[in-house]
């Protein structure tokens, strides 16, 4: 064999060459924070000043709050809020448990079909169940005698949200009920305990933390959200209408931005909370677990099946009316099929260039969005060196979980607006737009990464320098393939969300960057009911699409990844 | 067949005498210190690596073994100390400019490239052919020739480990780290391997650090070994000497088997141990009084009445190690203490024919004791 034993040592790398290729990750970290700054840290701070500082900028203590709840109006609209939210969690989360728990611990058929349902509301902006709900019980609804007018107000709130919040609860039990013990279940079925006495004693306690997570998710969404309430909520006001309307139509930014920092508490508890719960739930499963598997039961699977064909059918229904409703002349009384509520174009509202810039938006969002996000969390998590600087970009990545839409909105409105600001010149631009999404929807997005990530050979990057090949290029030839399961998935999500936002886009576009969603809103608010049906039908179907294709590279990289992947279970 | 460093294992010499190395050290670290917040991971730790020379890093978890192999490839920086290797002042130079090799416990081979591509991953600015035949080379030489095509998935851990060291071999590195590379593997490959690593590190003549906890796989690759306690090495030196003259009672119990017998000094070469008074080496270290150690292969049964340091003991439990028995011994003499020795089939069988109730004379011989504090 012509291998000389080498002894010689090799040339070294030329240190400029190391250099920089260190300089250039260290680059991209700061680059990072800059981003987060400006998109995140600026707004977030102009939205705190506003409830300690004057118009002025002069120190006012606490004297802005004093005057909102000094307001008479204010604490019956406080109160109707908390009542609508709490009672939406609690109507929510026991329908998306009963679905859940077909879904993971029955044995009923098309499992994949149920779920494919439950996840549809994700893909309509929250302006749809509203539309939906006026053309069932509104005053022209197909069962207005049901309602009765009622449903402007408390009970089109309730039932909008219930539809909007549902697969956010479904998700987290989901996950809560694909964790079980088997050997809690065969030890309870040993010992003789009934059906319900094993879900109150083995399955409800192992899930308490899943419920009660759910709970604060659904009271948080709701109490943020105005797409719903905007539409059906009539006379009913409530805390985000009300910023909404003081800072569109009244222009007091100071009034919109405290009830904006009064959401901001619920939904920071509810972030602190998930956090703590989910601490617990992890030491809930010991190693030592073995899976729970059901075994087909035809009474149990039966009831769950209709539950599960139920709620199915209401969520199919609403989003059905909708879409037909867009496509007749005049729903309820002339059901003549027509395609004119599509012609955006000869309406108010924004026409097909909002449709556009939404699918810009989305485009935009998901490709910068997909590279930034993942290429940070990379950063954070596989390079060395600004360790300090790393620990502060972690921390910034979690805090837009916490942050409600209509919060970053307000803020972004307030900081980009502001004339001294260097980067004013973004107010307006779809750029703007772009970098407020991807704030937006950062922390699902990089916790996706953050996982995929974790579940390489974490030596991989110290193999690479070993060989002297520079990191950047092991992260594109190995850790993005590797990865791109999840950056699809990521790239979903991230299109899908910016395709359907209303709450932080609304404050920040101009009539050129008008958007799909605000089009909706704004051709309701003008009464075209119909149109704004049609626009939320495309956005469903745009987002639709999406998720499809994604899911297609996907199992196309299963496919091609079929050569590496076969081995592996040995 | 089972290892065992206290037979075969050590009648072997070192591969090449240390002593022809006489150059001065090809890898030298010195003074290192490494914290991670209140806890010292390396506590001032100096070593010298000669030219060619296989040296193993050997303790316990949380000995900082790892952390030093770590600091010296760059993936870790020290608080404090310098790194020197062949001339070259590495001590803050980063990983891709020090010009190693490393091993690593999960192979860190890349599962989305083929073998080929993994092994020529380092042999950047090569022309395609030469690296073709490069790869090639490599991998005939871990014998693994023709697996070119395959995926890392599709070979054995035992194969992938193989992969790893033909990459981290192929660019000619002039440093080896090994960074307990062969302890997820079964103990019937992680011997083949241990071998197969060893020829491969000769051929090359590359200087190699390897890291593990497993004293029996150093005993085998390593011409010296550095056992590791707390951040320090206890002692540095060839398995022989390691396992013969331990330097500390750390050293003597972390290594093989170890009796220890509490003395109170009589004379310069007496000690009082029990009822006993045995002879011990002059040499010895002063002290007034501490424990003697003496490892079980080395006491020795059938003493005849010319042995020092010969006293009668009966067997009290027994345990049969596949190639030899070790015996609980108990001695009037030593009232409480229970001395182990390491006996061959053949002892154990004459004293198998021994009556019952004679006793067994058995010695512990000069030179096999050792003076601890």
């Amino acid at each position: 064999m012509a291998i000389e034993p080498s002894v010689q040592p090799a040339p070294a790398l030329p240190l400029s060459t190391v250099d920089r290729s260190q300089g250039l990750l260290a680059g991209f970290k700061w680059l990072l924070l800059v981003l987060l700054l400006v998109g995140l840290g600026g707004p977030l701070l102009f939205i705190l000043a506003q409830a300690v500082l004057q118009p002025d900028g002069s120190w006012a203590g606490a004297a802005p709050l004093m005057a909102l709840f000094a307001n008479i109006n204010f604490l019956p609209m406080l109160g109707r809020s908390l009542w609508v939210s709490a009672m939406t969690a609690v109507v929510t989360v026991p329908l998306a448990y009963v679905f859940a728990y077909a879904l993971q611990r029955t044995c009923i058929p098309f499992k994949g079909l149920w779920r494919g349902i439950g996840l549809l509301p994700l893909l309509a902006p929250s302006l749809l169940p509203g539309i939906a709900l006026i053309y069932l019980f509104g005053n022209q609804g197909l069962f207005k005698e049901w309602m009765d007018g009622s449903i402007y107000g408390f009970w089109g709130i309730l039932l909008g949200e219930v539809f909007y919040t549902f697969p956010h609860a479904m998700m987290i039990l989901l996950s809560a009920l694909s964790q079980a013990d088997g050997r809690l279940y065969d030890a309870a079925h040993a010992m003789g305990a009934s059906r319900w006495r094993i879900f109150r004693t083995v399955t409800l306690p192992a899930t308490r933390y899943g419920i009660f997570g759910a709970l604060c998710l659904v009271f948080t969404l709701t109490i943020t959200d105005f797409g719903v309430p905007k539409i059906t909520g009539g006379a009913y006001s409530v805390l985000a209408v009300e910023a909404y309307k003081a800072v569109v139509g009244q222009q007091q930014f100071g009034r919109g931005a405290l009830i904006g920092l009064l959401l901001l508490v619920p939904a920071l508890l509810t972030f602190a909370l998930d956090g703590w719960l989910q601490r617990r739930q992890r030491a809930n499963m010991s190693s030592r677990s073995e899976a729970y598997v059901p075994r087909p039961d035809w009474r149990r699977d039966g009831v769950n099946l209709l539950a599960v064909a139920l709620i199915a059918a209401a969520i199919l229904m609403m989003i059905v009316v909708a879409m037909g409703a867009s496509l007749v002349k005049l729903w309820p009384y002339n059901l003549q099929l027509t395609l004119q509520h599509y012609d955006f174009d000869n309406m108010d509202g924004g026409g097909w260039l909002a449709y556009f810039n939404s699918l810009k938006l989305a485009c935009g969002t998901s490709v910068v969005g997909t590279v930034v996000i993942f290429s940070g969390a990379w950063l954070m998590e596989k390079t060395r060196g600004q360790a300090p600087l790393s620990a502060l970009l972690r921390m910034l990545c979690f805090l837009p979980m916490a942050v409600p839409g209509l919060v970053l909105g307000l803020g972004s409105l307030l900081f980009f607006n502001h004339p001294a600001n260097p980067f004013n010149f973004l107010y307006g631009t779809m750029s703007l737009l772009v970098l407020c999404s991807i704030v937006h929807f950062y922390t699902t997005a990089h916790l996706t990464a953050v996982t995929a990530l974790k579940q390489l050979d974490p030596e991989f990057e110290a193999a690479s320098l070993s060989l002297k090949v520079p990191l950047l290029k092991t992260f594109i030839r190995v850790t993005v393939p590797l990865c791109l399961p999840q950056m699809l998935e990521i790239f979903r999500y991230l299109f899908v969300s910016s395709m359907t936002t209303v709450s932080a886009v609304i404050f920040l576009y101009r009539p050129d960057t008008v958007l799909a969603s605000v089009a909706v809103l704004n051709m309701d608010d003008a009464g075209d009911v119909g149109p704004a049906a049609a626009m939320s039908t495309l956005i469903l179907l745009t987002s639709a699409a999406a998720a499809l294709l994604m899911h297609l590279a996907g199992s196309r990289w299963l496919a091609r990844a079929q050569a590496w992947r076969r081995g592996r279970a040995h | 067949m089972m290892h065992n460093p206290s037979s075969a294992a050590l009648a072997l010499p070192p591969c090449q005498d240390p002593q022809e190395h006489s150059e001065t050290g090809f890898l030298t670290v010195q003074g290192i210190e490494k914290r991670f917040g209140a806890f010292t991971a390396l506590d001032r730790v100096s070593l010298e690596v000669r030219r060619g020379e296989m040296v193993c890093l050997l303790g316990p978890s949380g000995c900082g073994k790892t952390t030093l192999l770590r600091t010296i490839a760059g993936l870790e920086r020290q608080d404090a100390g310098q790194l020197h290797a062949g001339g070259r002042d590495i001590s803050h130079l980063p990983p891709q400019a020090r010009d190693y090799g490393i091993l690593f416990q999960s192979y860190a081979l890349f599962p989305n490239l083929t073998v080929a591509d993994n092994v020529a991953y380092g042999l950047t600015g090569m022309k395609r052919d030469a690296r073709r035949d490069r790869v090639a080379a490599m991998l005939d030489m871990v014998g693994l020739g023709g697996s070119q095509a395959k995926y890392p998935g599709q070979l054995s851990g035992g194969q992938q480990q193989r992969v790893a060291l033909a990459r981290a071999l192929a660019p000619s590195p002039s440093l080896l780290l090994l960074d307990e590379p062969l302890s997820a593997l079964d103990a019937q490959v992680r011997e083949h391997l241990q071998l197969e690593i060893r020829r491969l590190q000769k051929q090359f003549g590359i200087t190699t650090l390897m890291v593990t906890h497993d004293q029996e796989e150093a005993m085998v690759m390593a011409d010296r070994i550095a056992v590791m306690q707390h951040g320090r090495i206890e002692q540095f030196g060839t398995p022989a000497e390691i396992y013969r003259r331990p330097a500390t009672p750390f050293v003597a119990d972390f290594i093989g088997h170890a009796n220890w017998l509490p003395f109170t000094r009589i004379s310069g070469s007496q000690v009082a141990v029990g009822a006993l008074r045995l002879e011990i080496q002059a040499e010895e270290a002063e002290l007034p009084s501490g424990r003697l150690f003496c490892r079980p292969e080395s006491v020795e049964l059938f003493a005849t009445d010319a042995t020092a340091n010969r006293f009668q003991a009966r067997v009290t439990d027994r345990i049969y190690l596949g190639n030899r028995y070790r015996l609980a011994l108990a001695a009037d003499a030593l009232p409480g203490q229970t001395l182990l020795a390491d006996v061959s089939d053949q002892a154990h069988e004459r004293l198998a024919a021994l009556p019952a109730n004679d006793g067994l004379w058995v010695a512990l011989p000069r030179q096999a004791l050792q003076v601890f504090a």
